[in-house]
């Protein structure tokens, strides 16, 4: 509750503090900012479950799980972005007014206890990303990929919304718990049809923004285009507030009905493991292959959604906190290296750029193999056991199927991220150097080292959810 | 806990290796190899036998999810924790003939290996075995990967590939086990062989674990990531893969697949059995054909390998101990055959059948060397190769009289590719690459001493070996009969 109260004032202190002189104010300040944001948010730690705002909005200690895994991120990812300094062009000012603000939104889409506020989280999140994407204002992609961003969202949300007048027409409630009420109490006969479209229509919405298949059309694109940086926020803080928002609805309002739906998510969880990892082997561009990893970790996650047995619950929290260390880490190591080298004019974003990394930086190419290892889901690496839990809470609802599938698409990750450690350590590559802040040093290893320590000991989070 | 430092001391020393410097790796890494084998001696001197598993500790890891960081040691595993801490040392001392770019990380990479290979045959937690049979993936990887030969990205990648796809497989049916465990679930292997499944239901997890191992051994037709790989990466690597990582298939294979799966054995051993044959023919016929040296060793030990996996699967106590015995008997033998041919290679540059000849005229160490390896490896009388041999046919005969009849055929093919390999390498006219080939260096004999004295040993007296294994064997076999 706190975060979401502090993050919007700050947001506006944020805006006001442009105006001052000194530019270099501007990134400890909201650093500073986060960490509040992130020390409040465990203030209401083990007090839950709290209702606030006339029961709209709920504070339990998976609420402020989430919170913490997206205030985290927040937090690695201002801080390597360095106060957008390189940039003559950019406005950090308003750049970090903007992720704040979305950040309210992802806090309210994570504790939404009713369905408006589902929809002005979503809403508020997804306007902030649709003016980030477009922010590198000169840039042709960039513009294009905002554009491509904001039309299909918009779109997206239109479903959300019918889908949410839907439910409320079948059901007469708003409130998650009303409308569970009414779930659980259908006739054995009765066809709610109402709700079931409205429940599609709305999974629709929900889905688009975790860019699942087939809703996935737009993210190889706005990854690609929207300034790296954030990108990385869009690949780790909509898609856990999205499954945090989606875990909410399924788990708790529509559980009742789950005999309906679970073929649907299962469908398309396949969907999205298949059309993730097989788009992903045929990329040239590093940047494009995370989108398509990002598409097919949508896949793994909706799994634990399709199970929604006892472990779906931390399996989605782990595996949304390994995904999102990684991909920092990834998109960190990314910037820094694609900044380094040019191709054809635009900064190098292809594999061939990481060829030789090991000798360039060989504190980077650490950085990026154990990255790429937790992603593939290799052991010893959080992402191991982000797929493990995934696994198990699969096998203990009896669909062994879907896991067999999952795990010949692991088999297929593996080809494509292999192939930046490769060219990493194998390939030879320019005898240059590439140089690294310290502190964007310390936090690509503080990344580094949370996935190697939730690789080793996954069991530290064990009973605090 | 001497398990437990068996473990940690091979990372431990890893890490001191990879510390110390370029110039002292070596030293470092082989010290602490000969540590290693210290502790297992040690564990072999207090060994009983009699007493099951021993030496055992669990920590818990994932609590609730009775998942535990659980080793043990018995009989079985004493066997191959054995061969991998005595053999270790020895391809360590094999590398110091070359320079090797970046030793400290090389030498730390052998390390990291040793460490996950005994990390492998002493979990007594399903989990943690998948871990170490996961883990000990990596180092060989980069081994093969960064001191390769020059196909050797393509290569290593596909073989990275192949081996994964499968142990993710197993993941699969030890997930699928892990949640028939009664209660809260436990991942301890012993909770998994109490187990009651169906019949069609051991099919699935028949086939999850067999296509995991029979990729790691590999099994035909899984075998085609071998040959490239033995070749493409360099000595020390290859005999690690052949030496140690393939004794990891024939150690799941008796430690999961017999045990757990007994039904799905009934269903489709016939089949594994057939496919292990068709192995043991093909690869020597393959080998028999091959002029590169490191390739025709490498068809030799997929024939063997075959052969050790048509004993496991005949499930009688003949083929598991010569299973063992012969595990044993290969990984010493495949290790000296494998340095000598690099020997000869970093000599004359050329592994060649064709091109060789004649280096047996100033060469008598290395003859005498090459020529009793060679002799264990096709299963003389008094060699190491024979007691393995001998057991598994004949268990292979005893599970079906045409079966054990081709299988035999392997002792015929197996002499007529070794003594051509010697005959053609060795005897015959001097060619011109072997001009002015020196004999045996004493770090080369330092290897290659131990190896031959092991060969005589377990061809001799293989009853040293055959009873610390023995009782874990029949109990384990009793179990799948009841």
């Amino acid at each position: 509750m706190y975060p979401i109260i502090l993050l919007s004032v700050l947001g506006v202190v944020t805006l006001f503090l442009g105006f001052s002189k000194s530019k270099n104010i501007l990134l400890p300040a909201v650093l500073f900012f986060l960490v509040l944001a992130i020390a409040s948010n465990f203030v209401e730690w083990n007090k839950g479950p709290l209702l606030y705002f006339y029961d709209m909005l709920r504070v339990d200690n998976l609420t402020l799980a989430f919170n913490g895994i997206v205030l985290l991120s927040a937090f690695m990812i201002v801080a390597i972005s360095g106060g957008f300094q390189d940039n003559p062009d950019s406005e950090p000012a308003e750049y970090f007014g903007l992720m704040l603000f979305s950040l309210v939104g992802a806090l309210m889409m994570i504790g939404f206890e009713h369905m408006i506020m589902l929809f002005i989280g979503v809403e508020i999140l997804s306007v902030a990303m649709y003016i980030l994407t477009g922010s590198n204002k000169r840039n042709l992609r960039s513009n294009e990929a905002a554009l491509k961003y904001f039309l299909m969202g918009a779109f997206a949300t239109g479903f959300m919304l019918f889908g949410i007048t839907l439910i409320y027409g079948a059901t007469g409630s708003f409130k998650l718990t009303h409308i569970q009420g009414f779930a659980y109490n259908i006739q054995a006969n009765s066809q709610p049809y109402i709700l079931y479209a409205g429940l599609l229509l709305l999974l629709i919405g929900m889905l688009f923004k975790v860019s699942a298949a087939p809703f996935h059309f737009w993210t190889p694109d706005v990854y690609e285009g929207a300034p790296t940086i954030f990108t990385t926020f869009m690949s780790t803080i909509v898609k856990t507030a999205g499954f945090a928002a989606l875990f909410r609805l399924l788990s708790t309002s529509f559980s009742g009905i789950y005999s309906f739906w679970w073929v649907v998510i299962a469908a398309i969880a396949v969907l999205t493991l298949l059309v993730g990892n097989i788009g992903a082997t045929s990329q040239n561009s590093f940047k494009r292959m995370l989108a398509y990893s990002g598409i097919s970790h949508a896949g793994y996650m909706l799994i634990a959604l399709t199970a929604l047995t006892k472990p779906s619950q931390s399996a989605i929290v782990f595996y949304s906190l390994a995904y999102s260390l990684s991909t920092i880490c990834a998109f960190g190591v990314l910037m820094l290296v694609s900044k380094e080298k040019t191709f054809e004019g635009q900064p190098n974003e292809r594999y061939e750029a990481f060829n030789g990394l090991a000798k360039q930086n060989p504190l980077l190419a650490f950085v990026l193999a154990v990255s790429m290892l937790s992603l593939a889901g290799i052991p010893l690496t959080a992402g191991f056991w982000g797929k493990f839990f995934i696994f198990t809470s699969a096998a203990d609802r009896g669909i062994i199927w879907i896991t067999v599938i999952a795990v010949l698409m692991s088999a297929v990750g593996i080809y494509y991220y292999f192939r930046v450690i490769i060219s990493s350590y194998l390939k030879e590559g320019d005898t240059i150097k590439i140089r690294v802040a310290p502190f964007y040093q310390a936090i690509l290893l503080l990344a580094t080292f949370l996935t190697i320590l939730f690789g080793l000991a996954p069991g530290i989070f064990e009973g605090l959810i | 806990m001497l398990t437990l430092l068996l473990i940690l001391l091979p990372i431990a020393a890893g890490v001191l290796t990879l510390l110390s410097g370029e110039r002292l790796a070596k030293q470092v890494a082989l010290v602490s190899g000969l540590a290693v084998l210290g502790v297992a001696i040690a564990a072999w001197l207090q060994f009983d036998p009699a007493a099951g598993t021993q030496f055992s500790f669990k920590y818990a890891w994932l609590a609730s999810g009775g998942i535990s960081f659980a080793a043990g040691i018995d009989g079985i595993s004493l066997v191959l924790v054995l061969l991998t801490t005595f053999l270790t040392p020895l391809i360590i001392i094999s590398a110091f003939n070359h320079d090797y770019r970046k030793p400290a990380s090389f030498y730390s990479l052998i390390l990291f290996m040793e460490a996950a290979l005994i990390g492998v045959f002493t979990a007594t937690d399903a989990f943690l075995f998948y871990l170490f049979f996961e883990a000990a993936l990596i180092p060989v990887y980069f081994l093969a990967a960064i001191w390769g030969g020059e196909n050797r990205l393509k290569v290593t990648f596909k073989f990275f590939i192949y081996t994964i796809f499968g142990s993710l497989l197993m993941l699969v049916g030890l997930v699928y086990l892990y949640y028939q465990t009664p209660g809260t679930h436990t991942s301890e292997i012993t909770a998994f062989y109490a187990l009651q499944l169906s019949k069609q239901v051991q099919g699935f997890v028949f086939w999850a674990f067999f296509i995991a191992f029979a990729i790691k051994m590999p099994l035909f037709p899984f075998h085609t990531w071998q040959p490239d790989t033995y070749t493409e990466s360099p000595t020390p690597a290859t005999m690690l893969l052949s030496g140690i990582m393939l004794k990891m298939g024939v150690y799941g294979l008796i430690r999961f697949l017999l045990p757990i799966v007994p039904g799905g054995m009934e269903v489709w051993g016939t089949m594994a059995m057939v496919l292990s044959v068709i192995g043991i023919i093909y690869g020597s016929i393959i080998a028999i054909q091959q002029s590169d040296m490191k390739r025709l060793i490498a068809y030799s030990s997929f024939a063997h390998v075959g052969l050790m996996a048509a004993g496991v699967f005949s499930y009688s106590i003949n083929g598991l101990q010569g299973a063992l015995i012969q595990m044993l008997a290969h990984g010493i033998n495949v290790i000296g055959l494998f340095f000598i041919i690099d020997i000869i290679y970093s000599r004359t540059k050329t592994r060649y059948l064709d091109q060789l000849g004649g280096i047996t005229q100033s060469t008598p160490h290395l003859s005498v060397y090459f020529m009793i390896l060679l002799l264990g490896s096709v299963a003389l009388p008094l060699t190491n190769g024979f007691v393995g041999e001998f057991l598994l046919l004949s268990s292979v005969f005893q599970y079906d009289g045409w079966l054990g009849a081709i299988a035999g055929l392997t002792i015929i093919l197996g002499s007529v590719y070794m003594l051509r390999l010697f005959q053609k390498s060795m005897f015959g006219p001097r060619s011109k690459w072997v001009e002015g080939f020196q004999d045996l260096t004493m770090s080369e004999r330092a290897v290659l001493l131990p190896l031959v004295i092991m060969v005589f040993w377990i061809g001799i007296y293989p009853n040293t070996f055959l009873k610390l294994t023995e009782p874990a064997v029949s109990q384990l076999l009793q179990m799948v009969n009841n």
